[in-house]
């Protein structure tokens, strides 16, 4: 079993997020579980959801305390959320900036991670060229499919139309796709490319 | 002379003959409207044998109750004008209880009593069910007393006029808790003796400035059709019910029926406190569509508040040693405002 | 059809497979996303014939379900915690009238604190109002416990809740089989009541009965939930039929034939409870667990039955009456009352107002139950140092304050309101 678990802000995507990644998956035959940090979320608050991928039925219902993977659409919550709270040895690592893991001060985390495992991308960018609005969540599920390799990115593309019929869907798959290629593209300047990617 | 006017006015002058002469209900002396004695058309009916008679003998109501009286009225009109096609939603209450002693039953039409607060409700969910069979010619009628219309049931009562549902609500006003035992509501007059607003103290009975108006609240929901009237009144009554029912949507008649028991009156005095409630200007009697008053019945005799007031226990320390609290007179002017707003009276015939 | 959706999404779309003719909605967390998707599906001409009545209050949606109800359409709510509580009245109505409602309950803990999260102390406050209720482990059981509830309900002129753990499972996105109209028209046929208003054939439905007679009233009530016992298992059975699994019925054993100690729980923490047992089992601890389906009627014969040769029975409920204890676990204890051999019986009281129930705790509790067993309430994970900080400030000050907001001072990290006011 493999669980994800997103850190954003109220109003980034962040559940809707956790539910495309479980759509992809199913749409690979996998079990997978998506659900929300079950608040009463308001516009800007902190918000994480959690996404669970597996290849038999999915019977745990605690929240994921010991993450495969952390996704982080907002690199403010450093400061507010304990973000890397039980990311496991060997787990991986996407945040969701234009800036450096140490000009975020996470340098000494992600380098603790196997090396490739952690990745930066500035989805928020992406998503405002592509889509026209700051929301990076359908950027980051690219560069997820990228990073681990657990899901394809046309199951991602196909998650994202499911949920966004039309051309704001186009949009968001488009940057998914380039996320995509942007890690891709670290990861072979990094020398890391095909060697890093995830299990269930 | 034709029995009939005979009957109208004994003391009218002789007619000549093929002379006709407008019958008017208001008949002195007998004070019998709806009787079997005018033309078949203006019959009252309550006057037909044929009538439904939804509320049957056997009941367990008081000697006297305005309140059985109201809702066989308002029933017998109903089944008339839907042609049997209709179901009634009681209240918890005086009427749910008098009329269904278990195992027998006074109604004669498909009746349902769920709870206290919520017969309005109840009864929207009975007309989806009815529109949903397709079989939207079958109406329904919600009632209950005072507590359960403008107190408990005030909400579910709010949210079946704000969706403007197809139902009837009838609200049998005897102005008061009198199912168990005489409690103030907030339709209970100011100054009635009750037992939670005993006539005692320096304020005796229910507190000036309090309670609600729910027809002018129905009215303010501007649904289709509100109206008041009286067990005093039987044709007004009978037509306003029928009116209700020519018309789709939520509607709220509501009818003062005196309670012999809750009011400390003679039981034979039912009708004339009824009619004495309107001829004082105590009890408007109106109807309003879509938000607007449409028409108010007039007062025929302006009579002094006092004399609604006296034949009523409720109001007898008002009374006390044959000295008269000066809160009957702001009664008078509750009584004299109600004329006022709804004009009651018209000015050139104000005979007081 | 194999679907990867929300399983409030789900339910609604079972509910609207049930051909329901009247809906009532009001909004409450976490049964929104169900009314809301009915209310859609009523909209785009998915679910035809029903009508959609958005309320002003729970009392009012489950009153206008007893009124469409009593007229002879099949009818349909849902609602949650302080929503449950608001139509207590009618919950009793409904079934004092044996009007067969189905009604979802998005379980919800209930203030104050006010607190949205889940656990089941709405569906325990309902609990002998005379409803039949089903609590579902998984959303995919969340659905098809709705299509054997309005069959449930309509056969024994009954209302039915199926228990629904919010947010847990209301709000969770998973993969979920959503039956064929065909098959669930076959397997639930249209609603045929035992009395409906209706002036062909006039009846007074909802009289007074005084002493004379509510004694009987109340015992045909009682014995209509006994034949639920037989019922419920049947129409499990003729569901798995013709859906192809299991689903439903009145309890369900896991690994529970050779199991020394046995779990009794209810609800969407049985799926945690199981991977539980599947480590412990790893290490040779011989458990299983008992799943709930049937809270009413209470299965205590086949309860009995499935507990009778454990030598430990721990109650895990989401849910406690204050100043007893765990309601559960107090009526598994009457399950096992007469039998001449009994386990012992250990009960625990977890997940309230959404607390998580992590592996670990459970692998703790159930360990502790075996080495060092506890008298009265066990509360999982409760944070003692807390308490007793609470305990003693309270004790030093009669004008102490509001506990709640303490308490979370307290775990803020922030200094508690020691000293209070001057009192």
């Amino acid at each position: 079993m493999f669980e994800v678990r997103i850190h954003g802000r109220g109003g980034q995507g962040v559940v809707t997020g956790a539910e495309m990644l479980s759509v992809a998956a199913f749409l690979e035959g996998r079990h997978a579980q998506a659900f929300p940090s079950f608040g009463s979320e308001r516009t800007g608050a902190p918000v994480v959801a959690f996404c669970r991928i597996a290849e038999k039925e999915i019977r745990l219902r605690e929240p994921i305390a010991a993450p495969d993977c952390l996704i982080v659409q907002d690199p403010t919550l450093f400061k507010v959320v304990d973000v890397f709270a039980g990311l496991k040895p060997n787990g991986y690592l996407i945040v969701n900036t234009n800036k450096s893991f140490a000009d975020l001060h996470i340098a000494e985390i992600a380098s603790r991670l196997p090396k490739g495992h952690a990745v930066i991308v500035p989805a928020t960018e992406i998503a405002q060229r592509l889509v026209g609005r700051p929301v990076p969540n359908a950027a980051l599920l690219g560069a997820f499919a990228a990073l681990t390799e657990l899901v394809h990115l046309d199951s991602v593309a196909h998650a994202i139309e499911e949920a966004f019929p039309g051309k704001v869907g186009a949009a968001n798959i488009a940057a998914a796709r380039e996320a995509h290629a942007n890690v891709t593209q670290q990861e072979i300047d990094a020398g890391v490319a095909h060697d890093h990617a995830a299990v269930l | 002379m034709s029995p009939i006017n005979e009957a109208a006015d004994r003391n009218a002058a002789p007619l000549a003959p093929g002379e006709t002469q407008k019958l008017k209900f208001y008949q002195k002396g007998t004070h019998t409207v709806g009787n079997r004695l005018v033309d078949v058309d203006d019959r009252a009916v309550q006057s037909s044998l044929d009538r439904s008679n939804a509320l049957t003998c056997g009941h367990r109501a008081c000697q006297g109750c305005g309140e059985a009286l109201g809702a066989r009225y308002a029933l017998d009109a109903a089944m008339r004008a839907t042609g049997g096609n209709l179901i009634a939603v009681n209240a918890t209450g005086c009427l749910e209880v008098f009329t269904t002693p278990y195992p027998e039953t006074s109604w004669q039409l498909p009746w349902l009593h769920s709870l206290f607060g919520n017969a309005a409700a109840v009864a929207t969910g009975v007309a989806a069910a009815m529109r949903v069979k397709g079989r939207s010619n079958v109406r329904v009628i919600a009632q209950g007393g005072d507590g359960g219309t403008t107190d408990i049931g005030f909400q579910c009562l709010s949210g079946m006029f704000e969706r403007n549902d197809d139902v009837l609500y009838i609200c049998y006003d005897n102005e008061g808790y009198m199912n168990t035992g005489v409690q103030r509501s907030s339709a209970t007059p100011p100054a009635a003796r009750t037992a939670t607003t005993p006539a005692v103290g320096d304020e005796p009975g229910n507190v000036f400035g309090t309670g609600k108006s729910v027809p002018r609240i129905a009215v303010a929901h501007r649904i289709p059709y509100v109206a008041t009237a009286t067990v005093a009144d039987l044709h007004d009554l009978e037509r306003k019910v029928v009116k209700a029912m020519s018309i789709r949507g939520a509607r709220y008649i509501q009818i003062d029926v005196p309670c012999p028991l809750g009011w400390g009156s003679a039981s034979h005095d039912t009708i004339r406190l009824a009619r004495l409630a309107v001829e004082t200007g105590f009890y408007p009697i109106f109807e309003a569509e879509h938000g607007k008053v449409t028409a108010a019945r007039k007062i025929r005799k302006r009579t002094p508040v006092v004399e609604y007031l006296k034949p009523q226990k409720r109001f007898a320390h008002l009374f006390k040693g044959g000295v008269e609290d000066p809160r009957v007179a702001r009664l008078q002017a509750m009584c004299d405002a109600n004329i006022e707003e709804y004009g009651l009276v018209d000015h050139h015939d104000d005979d007081v | 059809m194999l679907k990867q959706i929300e399983g409030s999404r789900a339910m609604a779309e079972a509910i609207a497979l049930c051909r329901p003719e009247v809906i009532c909605a009001y909004p409450i967390t976490p049964q929104t996303h169900i009314v809301e998707g009915v209310g859609e599906l009523v909209r785009d001409g998915h679910l035809k014939n029903c009508e959609y009545i958005n309320v002003e209050s729970e009392f009012a949606a489950l009153s206008v379900a007893i009124g469409a109800s009593a007229a002879g359409a099949r009818a349909y709510t849902a609602t949650s915690s302080q929503g449950l509580l608001f139509m207590a009245e009618a919950v009793y109505n409904a079934s004092g009238l044996g009007l067969p409602i189905v009604m979802t309950l998005g379980n919800r803990a209930i203030g104050a604190p006010i607190n949205i999260w889940n656990d089941h102390s709405d569906a325990m406050s309902m609990r002998d109002a005379g409803w039949l209720q089903l609590f579902a482990e998984t959303n995919q059981e969340a659905v098809d416990l709705h299509i054997q509830a309005f069959r449930l309900a309509e056969e024994l002129s009954m209302p039915v809740m199926v228990c629904v753990d919010g947010f847990i499972l209301t709000h969770a996105v998973e993969r979920i089989d959503i039956p064929d109209q065909a098959d669930v028209d076959a397997y639930l046929p249209p609603y045929e009541p035992v009395q409906s208003l209706d002036p062909k054939d006039p009846a007074s439905i909802g009289a007074m009965v005084g002493p004379e007679a509510f004694t009987e009233v109340k015992f045909l009530a009682h014995y209509k939930q006994t034949h639920a016992l037989k019922l419920i298992p049947e129409y499990a059975r003729s569901f798995r039929d013709r859906f192809g699994r299991e689903s439903g019925g009145l309890l369900r054993g896991y690994r529970a034939d050779d199991a020394e100690m046995l779990v009794v729980a209810m609800g969407s923490i049985c799926g945690t409870i199981k991977d539980v047992i599947d480590e412990m089992r790893e290490e040779g601890f011989k458990i299983g667990l008992v799943t709930l389906v049937s809270y009413r009627p209470f299965p205590l014969a086949a309860l009995r039955d499935a507990l009778a040769r454990a030598s430990d029975v721990v109650v895990v409920e989401k849910s406690f009456a204050v100043g007893m204890g765990g309601q559960l676990a107090d009526n598994v204890d009457g399950a096992l009352r007469n039998l001449p051999v009994r386990p012992r019986l250990h009960s625990a009281v977890a997940g309230l107002g959404g607390r998580p129930i992590p592996r670990g705790s459970l692998h703790r509790l159930f360990r502790q139950a075996l080495v060092q067993p506890w008298e009265g309430v066990h509360f999982l994970d409760l944070n003692e140092r807390v308490i007793g900080r609470e305990i003693h400030r309270t004790g030093k000050n009669r004008r102490s304050g509001p506990t709640a907001e303490n308490i979370l001072k307290q775990l803020a990290g922030g200094r508690p309101a020691e000293q209070g006011r001057p009192g």
